[in-house]
């Protein structure tokens, strides 16, 4: 009755036997619309909210303005403000309390006030002061404006000086010094070129250790675990079976990503895609491979969710320089960075969306991302135990 | 070579001893039952044999592999049915033969009719597109057997596989095991049902992790002292509790409507049992001397066990 039919085991590791894990996990995630709905729509969601809300620009500020001098000078200079789409004018007034009541209402976020002597001062070569009063509660945009507001000084000023030195000699005057700035790879300095490569880091890191967080708790808790370890399966094979699917969910998930950011919100990919593709891959491998690992050892779906949420969302959001960067940090925090694998993650991808650069320039970004995706990796096969004790 | 072997195995959990120098052998081509109550230590013996709980104390081998050394080459030749239901619910019946069969690497040629060879023997069929979830206890447990019989093992560990499950279905389950026995496959099965203990060639006896008897149904019945007298009544709960302060006797307990006396002189333990329940006005249908059954083994080695130890408290 014994058959001398091979014992596949006693041969290493076995293709089928993945094979087999991966269908059934795919099959898992197919029935249940939860699962569906974490590991396609809300990522979907998660880049649209990001991509709208956290628009780092400012445009069209709500400006009043209180023209004392009432001088063709003054309306002049209130013109330039006018002019530029950093400003929109929503009142004019004539005394102090309205700009602060429209301040204090947020139907104003900056207040320019011109003195009654603006044009004597401005005739007379003296110094003529304009008084700005900027709404500070939203102390970012509060920065921005105070530096459109000198920039468009600046230029009255120069439009003033080019003027008179034309009146006085004739023929055409330049400024002897002129600062002209240009920003390279951004040239209008959008905040949705820079946020975008890092939305994608965002939403892999999370959904990928989510997705696969619950993935070996859950056989726990079922006891569906008892009666598969008491099967032949090896602890590679379970691993490479269970985060197969989930792997190529993920890759989906990047591709949706890189489409929404070229054709919903415009940014350009100046590099090369299929190295972005690979570059993905490998932190996805990482990133699956922490759920997993977490997943192993708590052995509960709840606790592993949640731990996995907490171990990758804030860190990510906060430490990688995807919201703020990691040049202006103190010293201790920069240090917990190197930590932060969407870190390097999120310098590749702003390098090859941005600045159309390769591995020439990123190879140690790519090596550390690379190694720590394997060790993960190597982690998640070990803390993976085929015993109930 | 004996299909499994243990030495002094034992599991502790932190203070409990779930199974203490359990020693037992099973041949090839038999069928074993471990009987025994809830938290006896079947579910743990079970588990180490299966090799996926690892023995604090002592060895096992099953078909002559180490259980603690060779876990992969004892996982090969077994198959291991958990008393919880193991099997994936949102997945039909057939995904999860499927399943079981690329893990135990099944080839696929005649595998096909492996798979409908064991779903037409347990009645099946019918069912193998429905999801495993939607199954009845009875059949979730035959599914599972299949799972579990889907590369012909060597040693089948079976935990309670009939817990919980309606009598047809049982005898539906007994049937399938039969003829795997005459198949060669040797089987363990632990129950708590004593009627199912007396169907194995072979049985071992066990409480509070320790294997208090083993051998052959008849031979572990001798093991009994005394005779039993049954006393059929509709009043049974309180004739035992009258006989239990009134009559001397190795043990008393109640079996349904019957009552059942344990006693070295059964002629005349019946004589001053139905006295006694005649003088209380009470009335017994019959009192007769009868074979033991496993359960009055059982429950008298159980008696002594808790008297022996209760004498060791004292002293």
């Amino acid at each position: 009755m014994r058959d001398s039919r091979e014992k596949a085991s006693t041969s290493g590791l076995s293709a089928r036997r993945v094979f087999a894990i991966a269908r059934k996990e795919f099959t898992h995630v197919l029935r249940d619309w939860r699962s569906l709905t974490l590991a396609l729509a809300i990522p979907v969601m998660l880049i649209l909210l990001f991509g709208y809300a956290l628009n780092l620009d400012v445009k069209n500020v709500p400006t009043i303005v209180y023209d004392a001098s009432g001088t063709p000078e003054s309306r002049d200079f209130v013109r330039l403000f006018g002019g530029s789409t950093y400003f929109t004018f929503v009142d004019r007034c004539d005394n102090h309390r309205d700009i602060a009541r429209a301040i204090d209402r947020g139907r104003a976020m900056v207040a320019i006030v011109i003195p009654t002597d603006f044009a004597e001062c401005v005739n007379a070569g003296r110094k003529a002061e304009i008084q700005v009063i900027v709404d500070g509660s939203d102390a970012n945009t509060g920065r921005l404006v105070t530096g459109y507001v000198s920039a468009v000084g600046l230029i009255y000023y120069r439009n003033l000086v080019v003027k008179r030195a034309e009146q006085a000699g004739g023929g055409a005057v330049s400024m002897p010094v002129s600062v002209e700035h240009r920003a390279w790879y951004n040239p209008e300095l959008r905040s949705t070129n820079n946020i975008i490569p890092g939305i994608i880091a965002i939403v892999m890191m999370v959904i990928a250790a989510i997705l696969t967080s619950t993935t070996v708790a859950k056989e726990w808790e079922l006891g569906t675990m008892e009666q598969l370890i008491s099967t032949p399966v090896r602890v590679q094979e379970l691993v490479v079976g269970k985060l197969t699917p989930f792997f190529v969910i993920g890759f989906l998930d990047v591709t949706v990503a890189v489409a929404m950011g070229q054709w919903i919100f415009g940014v350009p990919l100046r590099g090369n895609a299929a190295l972005l593709f690979l570059m993905a891959a490998v932190f996805l491998i990482g990133a699956l491979s922490t759920g997993f690992m977490i997943s192993a050892m708590l052995k509960t779906q709840v606790l592993a969710t949640q731990i996995a949420l907490l171990s990758t969302y804030l860190p990510t959001l906060l430490l990688s320089g995807f919201v703020f960067a990691i040049e202006n940090m103190p010293q201790a925090i920069r240090a917990i960075t190197y930590f932060v694998p969407a870190r390097y993650f999120i310098a590749i991808m702003r390098g090859i969306y941005m600045k159309g650069i390769g591995l020439d320039v990123m190879w140690f970004n790519a090596l550390l991302l690379s190694l720590w995706a394997l060790f993960m990796f190597a982690l998640a096969n070990r803390k993976l135990r085929l015993k109930l004790d | 070579m004996d299909a499994i072997r243990t030495e002094g195995l034992t599991r502790r959990f932190k203070d409990l001893t779930a199974v203490n120098r359990l020693t037992v052998n099973v041949k090839r081509g038999e069928i074993f039952g471990l009987v025994g109550p809830d938290g006896a230590g079947k579910t743990t013996t079970m588990r180490m044999l299966s090799a996926i709980l690892t023995p604090t104390d002592g060895s096992g081998w099953v078909m002559g592999y180490d259980i603690r050394t060779e876990c992969a080459a004892v996982k090969d030749r077994i198959a291991y049915m958990s008393q919880q239901f193991g099997l994936y619910t949102d997945l039909t019946v057939m995904e999860n033969i499927e399943f079981y069969a690329d893990l135990y690497g099944v080839a696929k040629k005649g595998r096909r009719e492996r798979i409908d060879e064991l779903l037409n023997f347990s009645y099946m069929h019918p069912f193998k597109r429905r999801l495993a979830g939607n199954l009845s206890g009875g059949m979730k447990q035959k599914l599972q057997l299949m799972c579990a019989l889907i590369h012909t093992p060597e040693v089948m560990l079976l935990d309670e596989p009939t817990n919980g499950v309606d009598p047809v279905s049982r005898r539906d389950f007994w049937r399938i095991l039969y003829r795997l026995l005459s198949e060669g496959v040797t089987i363990f099965v632990s129950t708590a049902y004593l009627d199912e203990a007396e169907r194995c060639n072979r049985i071992g006896l066990m409480h509070e992790g320790e294997l208090i008897a083993q051998g052959t149904p008849s031979e572990v019945k001798k093991l009994m002292r005394g005779r039993i007298i049954a006393i059929t009544s509709p009043e049974a709960r309180r004739i035992a509790y009258l006989l239990k302060s009134e009559l001397e006797a190795v043990s008393i307990c109640i079996f349904g409507d019957s009552v059942h006396v344990v006693t070295d002189s059964p002629e005349k333990t019946s004589v001053s049992a139905g006295k006694i329940i005649s003088e209380s006005g009470l009335s017994a249908d019959s009192i007769r001397s009868i074979d033991a059954t496993l359960e009055d083994v059982f429950v008298s080695m159980l008696g002594e066990k808790r008297a022996s130890a209760g004498a060791e408290d004292e002293n």
